[in-house]
């Protein structure tokens, strides 16, 4: 392992390795990944890997929007000798009082004044496109046919070999314990095997990373929430799109592989790091969903786990360099859709980095809007 | 998606594959062969977990009960000592179980209750 590098980045997740890749695409090759376990181990591999553009900010839109672009393309773009499995079902998300549908209704028009072909469903037509969906109770529905998922293993394998092969150096099973700061300027890492020496560190901790901020001397307010999931045994395709109810909690997708994967936000789940799977979920989870989508009676269920959303107090990333810290940038707090904005953040923190013109206005994103009181309010989130 | 697994699991080539290995299946769930698990294990796949995530190895209906003590065989063989080795987490259910049964089930329970 080297024992300098002009960036370390802190996370062996989809964002870490994005952020990797973007870098040495930019030319910036003296790139050092540290991951404690091995990568994808913690959210991204235990994610939906759902990717949609149906957000009700134009941050995210604009977050999403391109995003999408990049999977498109990602195979290629990335010279992967495997594939993401990108498969673009669209994403259906249900209404189910007036004002869910009200909120429906607005976000629709700001997401189609952003170029989506997103449209205003009955229930009549949710079950043109969800046949087996059980329409009782339901006000309306959003369709977007873009949207989509990936198989997050291969996401984060294929932005790995793509940075590895421009001279970044990934070490797994390394963890880092502390972060050196002289006055206001990091200057390196305590890790597991070994200092390194470095001006530049990218927090790409995921849901720990309100820990490893605290170890460069600042506050973020990051909260793991853990999130459980679950998976059936592959059957005949039947179901394009996500299906998605925020008045539910919940989410169910068909992969390509034929697995149904569901999951359940539970609005009560205290802050913390517990990752157990509990029997509680298994059971509304599939009460909720053999109601909603009655013919999965039959599906078995072969495995549930669960994992953490790395929560703000706004549902709106950390993006950026901390006023203060020369040398400390974020890339965390996803609130649980990380995965699908992998790309952007990858292209944005590259370019914050290196100081070349940004694509989007990210500093809006940056942590001292909790200061300012410049929150975002995304309201779609399960 | 058989023509691009072909491409993620042929390795460089270092270990010779035989037609053979790619006859014996060793995750019969997800339908790996010998030679797939040879091929990852060379590309540097070196846990059960990592295995598992990049091919769906041992994620089957059986969670690998079947085919997960002949691939620490193949890691022992590739390198990667028995006791080095993790077994990676075993995950409910025990067994795979319709949602129907479950969503019954818990009905019922909640009428015992
Ligand atoms: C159940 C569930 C479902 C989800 N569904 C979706 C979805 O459908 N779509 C979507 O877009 N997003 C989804 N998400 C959210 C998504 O998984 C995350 O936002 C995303 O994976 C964040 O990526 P990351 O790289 O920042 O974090 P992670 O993947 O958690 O990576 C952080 C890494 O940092 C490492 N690390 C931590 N501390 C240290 C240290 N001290 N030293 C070295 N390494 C360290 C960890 O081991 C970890 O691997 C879901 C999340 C969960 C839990
Ligand atoms: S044989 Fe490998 S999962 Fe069943």
């Amino acid at each position: 392992m080297r024992n300098s590098a002009e960036v370390v980045i802190i996370g062996g997740g989809v964002i870490g390795v994005a952020v990797a890749y973007h870098l040495a695409k930019q030319g910036c090759r003296d790139v050092l990944v540290l991951e404690r376990d091995y990568l994808a181990s913690g959210a991204t591999g235990r994610c939906g890997a759902g990717v949609r553009q149906q957000w009700g900010t134009e941050m995210n839109l604009r977050m999403s929007i391109p995003s999408v672009k990049m999977f498109e393309s990602m195979n290629h773009d990335l010279e992967y000798d495997g594939d993401i499995e990108f498969k673009q079902g669209g994403y259906l998300l249900l209404a189910y009082t007036e004002v869910g549908w009200e909120q429906f209704q607005k976000n629709v028009a700001l997401q189609q004044q952003h170029g989506l072909g997103v449209r205003l469903c009955t229930p009549e037509e949710a079950k043109e496109i969800v046949p087996h969906l059980n329409t009782e109770g339901l006000v309306g529905a959003t369709y977007n046919a873009t949207d989509g998922h990936c198989n997050p293993f291969h996401v984060t394998d294929a932005y790995a070999k793509a940075a590895r092969r421009l001279g970044v150096e990934i070490q797994t099973f390394t963890e880092v314990t502390a972060i050196r700061r002289s006055n206001g300027q990091i200057v390196g890492v305590e890790t597991t095997r070994g200092p390194v020496a470095t001006k530049t560190v990218v927090n790409a901790g995921g849901a720990w990373s309100g820990q490893l901020s605290a170890m460069a001397g600042v506050e973020i307010p990051v909260r793991p929430e853990r999130h459980q999931i679950l998976v059936t045994e592959p059957v005949a395709p039947m179901q394009g799109p996500m299906v998605m109810s925020f008045h539910h909690h919940l989410y169910c997708q068909q992969t390509p592989h034929g697995s149904f994967i569901m999951g359940l936000g539970d609005p009560s789940e205290v802050a913390g790091f517990n990752q157990r799977a509990s029997w509680q979920f298994l059971e509304e989870m599939a009460q909720k969903i053999t109601w909603l989508l009655p013919p999965l009676r039959g599906v078995r269920v072969v495995r549930q786990w669960s994992g953490l959303y790395e929560m703000t107090p706004d549902r709106t990333p950390i993006l950026g360099g901390v006023s203060g810290v020369e040398g400390l940038f974020l890339a965390t707090g996803f609130s649980g859709h990380g995965f699908m904005l992998a790309p952007m953040t990858g292209v944005l923190l590259a370019e914050a980095i290196l100081g070349l013109p940004a694509s989007l206005p990210i500093e809006k994103m940056d942590l001292g809007r909790f200061a300012r009181g410049e929150l975002f309010y995304e309201p779609s989130v399960v | 998606m058989l023509g691009t697994r072909s491409e993620i699991f042929s390795s460089g080539g270092k270990q010779k594959m035989t037609s053979l290995d790619q006859q014996i299946i060793i995750c019969r769930c997800e339908d790996l062969t010998l030679s797939d698990v040879r091929g990852l294990i060379e590309k540097g796949y070196r846990t059960l977990d990592e295995l598992r995530r990049i091919s769906r190895l041992g994620m089957g209906p059986c969670q690998g009960r079947t085919c997960r003590p002949l691939v620490q065989r193949e890691l022992q063989a590739g390198g990667v000592p028995m006791k080095s080795q993790s077994i990676g987490v075993i995950r409910p259910p025990a067994m795979p179980i319709t949602l129907g049964a479950i969503a019954d089930g818990s009905e019922e329970g909640q009428k015992d209750a």
